[in-house]
């Protein structure tokens, strides 16, 4: 197809011009816009929070903050990066914008839907607001019953009834994707011609549709036992506490999947494009993102090795947690063989590309340390156990998200940005984030609990060292949205094809049409068809 | 083999229902839309069985911790009512079905009538159901500060709360669907009554009949679980 650069008269960031028309949209790729504002959004606000717990535990004793001031902070920041940041970051923003592109269609199968489905998690995300300023929110992100549902005088219900709201925006959004990847693929796009990132766009809608509405449900019992004093959970009434932990893990733990299946799905994109190789393994890696889907649902039992769960259950669900490791070291495994005599060059996706596999792999290897039930007796609720999770969560995720909003934004906006910045912004995160999270394990590991807002003196140096790589961070997250808003206005027009990347979404124009293709395009060749000596236009 | 599919589609889409007002413009042809809709209301199912699922789940424990103050909360319940309702909704799932089939066929007054008796069968369910809570708050059953157990039953006070919990809960969030499906049913009637369906284009009366008898089903479901199983465990009501 045509390389022309600059944006078309009939670009979909062109018409219908107003404001009335971006909200009333139906357009999959400006619902993927609206998105992405709102997300950013958000992403600042738990940043926020985060500033406020960092600097906290700058100094042994609790000296900035109050203990019950800390509480709500930490609290808050969980509520807020993980129900709306993370769940939606991928899939909602990139997701929304490429799956119609890559599969050949014009929108998703719902378009309508789609767009409520924004709604939903902006009135989710106000009501959650809600709970920050009538008092705030102390639980935790866990909602742990019966503190949630009896004893804490903040406003939980608030923040439960914005968090049950929000769900049904993940909801639609995975059931959007699943009836599309079904019913609208183009003609010869077949499902193993399918691009990676839908494949696990896939395995993560089923984790949405199949988990996002026990989680709903968990919650809407923790509020309306506050406010209708039922007894579900009431220990007093012989109620089960711990039933709570199981409903919640049930959609929680799979909901981690929810986070990282995108963020693979994204890296195995950028891996092929980068080493302008097929993907080692296609199989494998589609395969792999369904089994993690599957088995992710069978491993929440980990959660409670420590909360009165039988010894036995405990076992198994050891055992299984060891299991789910396996595809996600499959993936692992045939990325580095992507690369591995492959024509690697080094722009922006690149670096984050490698930053992703060495954080996810230290993530990944000691989430195996917690599912292990003895080592996990000693380290639940430790320090080590926020390291784990921000290794996956922010280390894989967010940075899969970051090399995937450089790697498509000429795409998404028709502009291209500066790529050294770029670089620079990556080399940041990676430098940035290992300063802050590794410390965390160590702190971990000598018994330090999470959630204190004071701790023992000779914690201080791995604290401040936390802290320091904690600003660095900040800093480097701040660095994209500067240049990024500086291509908007400034950036060179982007070609089609920016970095000689195949796939269906670098055939239409940057940015592309409203309705992406002039005639439906008939698929005549698999995924990643690389042939050697492609042009690279960035440098 | 799977392009070939499609371009048969797209090709009859050009043929026959080029000019068919209700295709959507991302669709290639009405199969195309009518199999997308029908698809996205079966996996909107799925989710409502996870959504019910947590519920049912919560009974599954609670009944097998507590199967006295079970037996004992069943027989509460005013088996009548519940037994009538249930045929209510078994009823009302035939003039649903019979809806949609008269939207297949193209018979707009059959339309009309079933759907009317659909929407009047469910508010009479609702109607039986609210007879049925106020009698709970009447007699002093719902869980909280005013609950008082029944005389002979006052040990047990605590987990007869909580069977009454997710009594409320469980009807409370199936009754919630009952409205939504009386207005979907208002909505699908007024486009009938607009003769918006015929053998071209039925999609959202079939869509919204796939809603209709999924909420009838959680009750086959809920009717035994809570109010027979008093029969079950303990022999007749008193």
């Amino acid at each position: 197809m045509a390389m022309t650069s600059g944006a078309r008269p009939d670009s979909y960031l062109g018409a219908p011009y107003g404001l009335a028309a971006w909200l009333l949209t139906k357009d999959h790729k400006r619902i993927a816009i609206l998105y992405l504002i709102s997300i950013t959004i958000f992403f600042a606000v738990g940043g926020l929070f985060a500033i406020g717990v960092r600097s906290e535990l700058m100094t042994p004793k609790g000296d900035l903050l109050s203990a019950d001031m800390y509480n709500k902070l930490f609290t808050l920041h969980g509520v807020v990066m993980i129900f709306f940041f993370l769940i939606p970051s991928i899939p909602a923003t990139l997701g929304n914008f490429l799956i119609p592109i890559m599969i050949g269609a014009k929108d998703l199968a719902f378009p309508r839907i789609n767009l409520l489905s924004w709604y939903i998690y902006v009135v989710g995300a106000l009501v959650t607001l809600v709970a920050v300023f009538a008092g705030g929110v102390d639980t935790g992100w866990t909602f742990y019953t019966p503190y949630s549902s009896i004893s804490s005088t903040t406003a939980v219900t608030w923040a439960a009834v914005g968090v049950f709201i929000t769900g049904f925006s993940s909801i639609l959004t995975g059931l959007n994707f699943i009836v599309t990847v079904h019913r609208m693929r183009a003609p010869g796009m077949t499902w193993f011609r399918l691009p990676l990132f839908v494949w696990s766009h896939y395995a993560t809608s089923l984790v949405m549709i199949l988990g996002t509405p026990v989680i709903a449900i968990t919650v809407l019992l923790v509020a309306a036992e506050r406010s209708l004093n039922l007894g579900i959970f009431d220990p007093a009434r012989g109620g089960d506490p711990v039933l709570f932990q199981h409903l919640f893990w049930f959609y929680s733990h799979p909901a981690v999947y929810i986070m990282i299946l995108p963020g693979m799905g994204v890296i195995s994109e950028l891996v092929a494009a980068i080493s302008r190789k097929q993907v080692f393994g296609y199989a494998f890696v589609a395969f792999s993102s369904l089994a993690i889907a599957i088995i992710g649902f069978l491993v929440w039992g980990h959660h409670l090795f420590v909360s009165s769960q039988s010894i036995y259950a405990g076992l198994v669900f050891s055992i299984i947690t060891m299991l789910v490791a396996v595809p996600s070291a499959v993936k692992t495994f045939n990325w580095t063989a992507t690369m591995y005599k492959g024509s690697v060059t080094w722009e922006s996706p690149t670096y984050f590309v490698v930053g992703f596999m060495g954080l996810f792999v230290i993530g990944g290897l000691t989430g195996l340390f917690l599912g292990t039930i003895g080592l996990d007796v000693h380290l639940s609720d430790t320090y080590f156990v926020v390291a784990h999770f921000h290794y996956i969560m922010v280390g894989g995720a967010i940075m899969a998200y970051m090399g995937g909003l450089h790697f498509w934004w000429p795409k998404m906006t028709g502009r291209m940005f500066n790529d050294v910045w770029a670089r620079a912004s990556a080399i940041m995160i990676f430098v940035g984030f290992n300063l802050t999270f590794f410390p965390q394990f160590v702190l971990g590991y000598l018994g330090m609990p999470r959630r204190y807002h004071a701790y023992p003196e000779e914690f201080q140096v791995l604290n401040v060292l936390s802290t320091a790589g904690a600003s660095i961070l900040g800093l480097a997250y701040l660095l994209p949205m500067v240049y990024f808003t500086i291509s908007i206005f400034k950036g060179a027009p982007a070609p089609a094809n920016p970095w000689g990347a195949k796939g269906l979404e670098w055939e239409v124009p940057s940015p592309p049409p409203t309705f992406n293709f002039d005639e439906e395009p008939v698929v005549t060749e698999p995924a990643y068809n690389y042939k050697p000596g492609r042009e690279v236009t960035v440098g | 083999m799977a392009s070939h599919v499609h371009t048969q589609n797209a090709h009859g889409a050009h043929g026959e229902h080029e000019h068919n007002p209700n295709l959507q413009h991302h669709f290639y042809s009405m199969d195309q839309q009518l199999e997308a809709s029908t698809l996205g209301m079966w996996v909107f199912l799925v989710t409502e069985i996870m959504f019910f699922g947590g519920l049912f789940m919560a009974y599954i424990v609670y009944r097998t911790m507590y199967p006295d103050a079970w037996m004992s909360g069943s027989q509460q319940l005013n088996v009548p009512l519940g037994a009538m309702n249930t045929a209510v909704l078994i009823v009302s799932s035939l003039t649903m079905a019979l809806a949609v089939r008269a939207a297949m066929v193209g018979n707009r007054r059959g339309q009309i009538r079933n759907l009317i008796l659909t929407i009047l069968l469910g508010t009479t369910f609702l109607v039986v159901k609210y007879f049925e809570y106020k009698s709970k708050f009447d007699h002093h059953l719902v869980p909280g500060d005013h609950f008082v157990a029944p005389a002979g039953l006052e040990t047990m006070a605590p987990q007869l709360q909580i069977f009454m919990s997710l009594y409320f809960v469980m009807t409370g969030v199936h009754a919630a669907h009952m409205v939504v499906g009386i207005v979907l049913m208002s909505v699908i009637l007024f486009m009938a009554w607009r003769g918006r369906f015929g053998p071209q284009y039925y999609t959202p009366v079939e869509v919204s009949g796939l809603y209709w008898h999924f909420v009838d089903i959680v009750w086959i479901f809920l009717f035994p679980l809570l109010y027979l199983l008093g029969f079950h465990l303990g022999g007749a009501a008193h």
